[in-house]
């Protein structure tokens, strides 16, 4: 009944059930991908995950991302006098200026250093692309981002099918809206809609935990939202049992001077390390940029190939 | 043509609805309403009934605020009129809280035009009485007026009237209202004031004023504002009718 009232409704409505309580049992940053993983529990990829009879590795088991899953983004400064100047240097593989080169960079008086104000912020997305059914990789090739329409994307973390259902359907939603307002819908209702389809079906078992990204009249948006109800806006987040790692490693590089592809970079860096100690993670990392004109794939690359290119200079 | 006009949900042969048609009369004989749409500012006149000796004045005011930013006048049913400002106020902030944005004018205006067709094709319902004049200004500061008619239609004006003698104040607005008319605040008032004045007896104790200046909240004008805007207007007709009679005589 909840879902014929989603696609029936002209506007989302969502039925308050007072029983329940709500429990903010996972802390922000945690992965809390709805059932499975207890709340306070670290250890999220050694849980399995699913409902009725299992624990046995047999047909019935569904693919899921739950835990195999490594899903980042984040908002980033773009300043593009520094990517200009980036252009006169040769590709770097290290993210990371030396100090002395950045005085270098200052002291050219021909280039001027100018601080471009708060609104050409942009999200980039990095996602990998493994499947898995307990310990057996279903795929290696999975397409986590979904391009909901070409200034929104969603990324999926969680059980597969929920996942991409779900935001197809929000992708009409959405495509609705801008049809009746004649406007586009921002990343704020977007993901109030989302948040609000998936509440009328708390506790039934949904798993999905997703980031809504995007680019509205308001600048770069994204939130975080999965099945347990929770709706959080931020700057940055990664989602799945990869994003320990991939948090490691995105906030240590993550800094206010960013240019794009150093942030690129810097997404792409953290999937690869969370491909690397994270079994259920892996294939491909796959490489999203929001900006204001909608969203550009930015690459996808082949975490082995990666490996190469990061461990080689260490030989 | 009467076996037509019991049903609402019945057409009749040449293609009338004769109960939203009966409907529009109920409008006609409310009192009347004006708005106006300046640059900065939005104005809502409406022609006050004279109350009774014993009724206190402020329980029924014509003129009521939906949100913040937009508000409303309506003629013709007046307990209709209560259920489609209460019905508009709920969705008002069931759009903050779903999209986490104020309404715009167009969007109140389309949801309370769609509910007052639904009640144009169910059973057992009649149409609401009442015509509504939609004012406000959007997020992004433009100013809007809309009005509603009980069919469920709904159009974007420069000035418009509803209610009684309707069509003379809309024939003076169409004459006065230039571009010079609304050029401040202050003569936007006026204008909606003058128009009134057209119809209401009494001059300025039958009137209600209400405006909104972008980003402020509505403000209702109170009777000492409404008659000293009353006498500046007095004293423009004579003047201009004293330069006449000068022109005449020179």
């Amino acid at each position: 009944m909840a879902l014929s009232s989603v696609l029936q409704s002209e506007s989302a409505d969502f039925s308050f059930n007072n029983d329940r309580s709500f429990s903010f049992g996972c802390r922000f940053g945690q992965t809390n991908l709805g059932f499975g993983a207890a709340p306070g529990d670290r250890l999220n990829f050694a849980i399995k995950a699913s409902l009725g009879p299992d624990d046995k590795d047999g047909p019935e088991r569904k693919i899921e991302f739950l835990h195999g899953t490594t899903t980042l983004a984040f908002k980033c400064w773009i300043n593009f006098s520094v990517a200009e100047r980036n252009h006169q240097r040769t590709a770097s593989k290290a993210t990371n200026f030396s100090s002395q080169e950045q005085l270098a960079l200052l002291n050219q008086p021909a280039i001027p250093f100018v601080i471009i104000p708060q609104f050409q912020h942009g999200v980039i997305v990095a996602v990998d692309s493994r499947a898995t059914a307990g310990a057996y990789i279903a795929s290696q090739t999975v397409k986590k981002v979904i391009e909901i329409n070409p200034y929104l994307l969603g990324t999926m973390a969680g059980g597969a099918a929920d996942c991409s259902f779900w935001e197809r359907l929000l992708a009409r939603q959405c495509r609705v809206y801008e049809l009746r307002n004649k406007e586009r819908i921002s990343v704020a209702a977007a993901s109030k809609l989302l948040a609000n389809m998936v509440y009328q079906y708390k506790g039934m078992g949904l798993s999905m935990g997703t980031m809504v990204c995007g680019w509205d009249k308001r600048g770069p948006g994204l939130y975080y939202v999965d099945s347990e109800g929770n709706r959080v806006c931020g700057d940055l987040f990664a989602v799945g049992s990869g994003s320990m790692y991939a948090y490691g490693v995105v906030d240590s590089g993550l800094r206010q001077d960013l240019s794009v592809e150093e942030a690129c970079e810097l997404g792409r860096r953290a999937i690869y390390q969370a491909t690397y100690r994270d079994a259920y993670s892996g294939g491909q990392v796959n490489l999203y940029h929001v900006h204001s004109e909608g969203w550009t794939r930015v690459s996808q690359e082949d975490v082995l190939k990666l490996h190469h290119q990061y461990q080689e200079p260490k030989k | 043509m009467s076996i037509y006009d019991r049903a609402i949900t019945v057409f009749s042969p040449d293609g009338h609805l004769f109960q939203v048609e009966y409907a529009q009369e109920a409008v006609k004989k409310g009192s009347t309403a004006v708005g106006i749409r300046g640059k900065d500012i939005v104005v809502l006149g409406v022609e006050k009934k004279s109350v009774a000796k014993l009724q206190e004045e402020r329980t029924v005011r014509k003129i009521c605020a939906l949100d913040e930013h937009v508000c409303m006048a309506f003629a013709g049913l007046t307990a209709d009129a209560r259920i489609v400002i209460n019905r508009a106020r709920v969705e008002c902030q069931s759009h903050r809280l779903t999209v986490e944005d104020p309404v715009t004018v167009e969007y109140i205006t389309r949801h309370i035009a769609t509910l007052k067709q639904r009640y144009t094709q169910s059973n057992g319902r009649r149409p609401f009485g009442i015509s509504a004049l939609i004012v406000g200004f959007d997020y992004d500061g433009t100013p809007r007026l809309y009005q509603t008619d009980p069919s469920g239609t709904y159009h974007a004006w420069k000035a418009n009237a509803i209610g009684r003698s309707a069509k003379t104040v809309r024939e003076f607005l169409e004459k006065n209202y230039t571009d010079e008319a609304i050029a401040t605040d202050n003569e936007a008032i006026k204008l909606a004031i003058k128009a009134l004045l057209e119809v209401v007896q009494s001059g300025g104790k039958n009137i209600d004023l209400a405006v909104i200046r972008r980003n402020q909240p509505l403000k209702l004008l109170e009777s000492k504002e409404i008659e000293t805007l009353v006498a500046e207007i007095e004293k423009e007709k004579e003047d201009e009718v004293e330069k006449k009679k000068q022109k005449k005589s020179t």
